[in-house]
């Protein structure tokens, strides 16, 4: 495996006394695809959210794209260029037009020509099919529209990687698939993309690892095939058989 | 029974509302008892006292600034003679009195300058140049000492222009220190934050009247001899830091209010702080707090009045000056005082109306 992308070296964080982060060992790969899954408090979201350095971890060490996270604000600034991330909550900006949501972070971080920065949201917005409600407020848009605009804010900043933090579980059950036919198409992309979700499905089709975590570690990782077939941890059994079951 | 085959309802216009006036007066005025009892309590009281308001008011009032028949009335009618006798002692103070065009002038351009800047077309770069260029005409006029015009010292400003210059230059200079220090309370740097909230809480303690006895009595010993700042500045000095006080806890109010996943958003995206506050933060939490932020602005237009304390007469001060000064119209101060509340019910209102159309206007965005 060449230079990973994104490495963890013994990485542990402490919300006061909780240790939520315990010694994480990770390295991903360019262009992996990786979907991390595990109970709620587990831990996936912080993980991620490392990443892009919305939370600190105290222990260890973090590179992203060479850049190794520290409380450095422009290193961080620097990283958070590369790095796309898409919310359980959507977080579009309620007092921008869709368009202007998307124009922000290029104008503004990206110092790109207005004119230019509106044909890449347009080229984006056309990506995830929703092109002809630019000139709406998000608010005036479905769940799973939003959720679409999200993940086209975050591709008009070209982003090396893509964060996914639990991206349909605030959707409605119609609106699921509208999203995730979206995320796999940018699975065919080659943009690194790192999953928190519990849509299975979704990680068989794409993924080309799935990682357990429990209680603050990596319990196991595998291809989905041998994931889903041939659990190894008691702990991985016991959570397929109560998100598959059914 | 065919239960399983579903019939699909057409959709069809809703029913019309029942309309007409008595509809209207038995929906509005007599929905219920209680909803009656007060329209007729609200009838009565208008009928009892309304006539004698008009006929005190209008019927028997005396409009000829004519003493001798003011005081015939003995009270029974109004005496808006008062007002004009002494108009011009109300509304420029003890500005030379045959210099009164200079303020006149002054105060107009003032608010064709106000008037402007609440008009949404004109919102642009030149809007500051033309404020900059107003100001200096408007010390200019005001001051004197130039282009032939008498100078005129500040302690003789008063009335309308200075009521004016006061709450114009303090809530805009408030406005802008009030944002500061709202973020400035939320910083993670804990002496910026420490520095805000003692701010903050030394001035919300103690009552303007003693903040501008300060600023105009107790300030000049603590400065070296020799300098001296004019007592004008000094006390809009002292105003700036009050409202700016207050203010700035309104806007803490509208930023606490903004959900943590926008600022998430806007570092996941790599803005800057001061881009994540001024494109994402500000704009959202400044519009949620428009009414009370126009509060503020109306107290502190209206507290500037306490500025006769330290002897400046804006125009709360003038009237009192105007009519304490001669014993054949002091009596008829109730005119004068129900004069300048119709002048401060004025702005005030303006400024109610245009915080509603702020509102109305930024309300683009929000579909719920």
């Amino acid at each position: 495996m060449s230079e990973p992308i994104i490495n963890f070296e013994k990485v542990s964080k402490w919300y006061g006394e909780f240790h939520v982060l315990r010694d994480i060992d990770l390295a991903v790969a360019k262009g992996e695809r990786i979907v991390i899954c595990g109970p709620s408090g587990s831990g996936k979201s912080t993980l991620i959210r490392c990443i892009n350095a919305l939370e600190e971890y105290q222990e260890g060490r973090l590179t992203v794209d060479g850049v190794e996270i520290t409380d450095d604000v422009k290193a961080i600034e620097a990283v958070r260029k590369e790095v796309g991330m898409v919310f359980q909550q959507f977080n579009l900006f309620p007092h921008l037009t869709v368009l202007e949501n998307l124009t922000l972070a290029p104008m503004w971080v990206g110092r790109v020509p207005k004119k230019e920065a509106e044909e890449r949201a347009m080229t984006q917005l056309a990506r995830v099919r929703i092109a002809e409600q630019a000139g709406k407020y998000p608010l005036q848009l479905s769940g799973g529209q939003q959720q679409r605009v999200a993940i086209a804010r975050s591709l008009c900043m070209t982003p090396k990687i893509m964060l996914f933090d639990e991206p349909t579980s605030a959707l409605d059950p119609e609106m699921i698939k509208e999203v995730l036919d979206v995320m796999i198409e940018l699975a065919g992309m080659g943009i690194t993309m790192l999953c928190v979700t519990h849509e299975m499905g979704f990680a068989r089709s794409v993924a080309d690892r799935v990682i357990f975590m429990d209680q603050g570690q990596i319990v196991e990782q595998n291809t989905p095939a041998e994931f889903f077939a041939n659990p190894k941890s008691e702990r991985t059994r016991d959570f397929l058989s109560k998100i598959l079951s059914h | 029974m065919d239960a399983a085959l579903h019939a699909p309802v057409i959709a069809r216009p809703a029913p019309v509302r029942s309309a007409g006036l008595l509809a209207w007066l038995r929906a509005n005025l007599f929905a219920d008892w209680k909803n009656a009892l007060a329209t007729i309590i609200v009838v009565a009281l208008i009928t009892r006292w309304l006539p004698e308001i008009v006929d005190w008011a209008f019927v028997r009032s005396v409009t000829r600034p004519d003493n001798a028949a003011c005081r015939a009335l003995d009270h029974s009618g109004a005496c808006w003679g008062v007002i004009a006798e002494k108009y011009r002692l109300i509304l420029f103070g003890r500005y030379p009195f045959d210099e009164q065009w200079r303020p006149l002038l002054a105060t107009l351009l003032m608010v064709v300058m106000l008037v402007a800047s609440c008009t949404r077309v004109l919102w642009s770069r030149w809007l500051v140049v033309a404020w900059l260029a107003v100001l200096v005409v408007f010390f200019a006029l005001m001051r004197g000492g130039i282009a032939g015009l008498t100078p005129v010292e500040t302690a003789r400003w008063g009335g309308v222009p200075l009521t004016m210059l006061l709450s114009t230059l303090s809530i805009a200079a408030a406005f802008p220190i009030a944002v500061l220090v709202a973020l400035g309370r939320r910083s993670h740097l804990p002496a910026i934050r420490t520095l805000c909230i003692v701010y903050v809480e030394l001035i919300r303690g103690v009552p303007l009247i003693s903040v501008l006895f300060m600023a105009s009595f107790m300030f000049p010993l603590f400065i070296p001899p020799g300098i001296t700042v004019d007592v004008l500045v000094r006390v809009l000095v002292g105003i700036t830091l009050f409202a700016a006080a207050y203010l700035a806890e309104v806007v803490r109010g509208g930023l606490q209010a903004i959900p943590k996943g926008q600022h998430e958003a806007a570092a996941a995206m790599g803005l800057s702080y001061w881009q994540t506050q001024r494109k994402i933060v500000l704009p959202q939490a400044l519009r949620m707090v428009v009414p009370s932020i126009m509060n503020s602005f109306i107290s502190t237009f209206k507290d500037t009045s306490l500025v006769t304390i330290v002897s400046l007469y804006d125009l709360t001060g003038s009237l009192a000056l105007a009519l304490g000064g001669d014993a054949d119209w002091r009596q008829f101060y109730m005119e004068g005082y129900l004069f300048i509340a119709a002048i401060y019910w004025t702005f005030c209102f303006a400024m109610s109306r245009y915080s509603q159309w702020v509102e109305r206007h930024l309300r683009v965005g929000n579909a719920r």
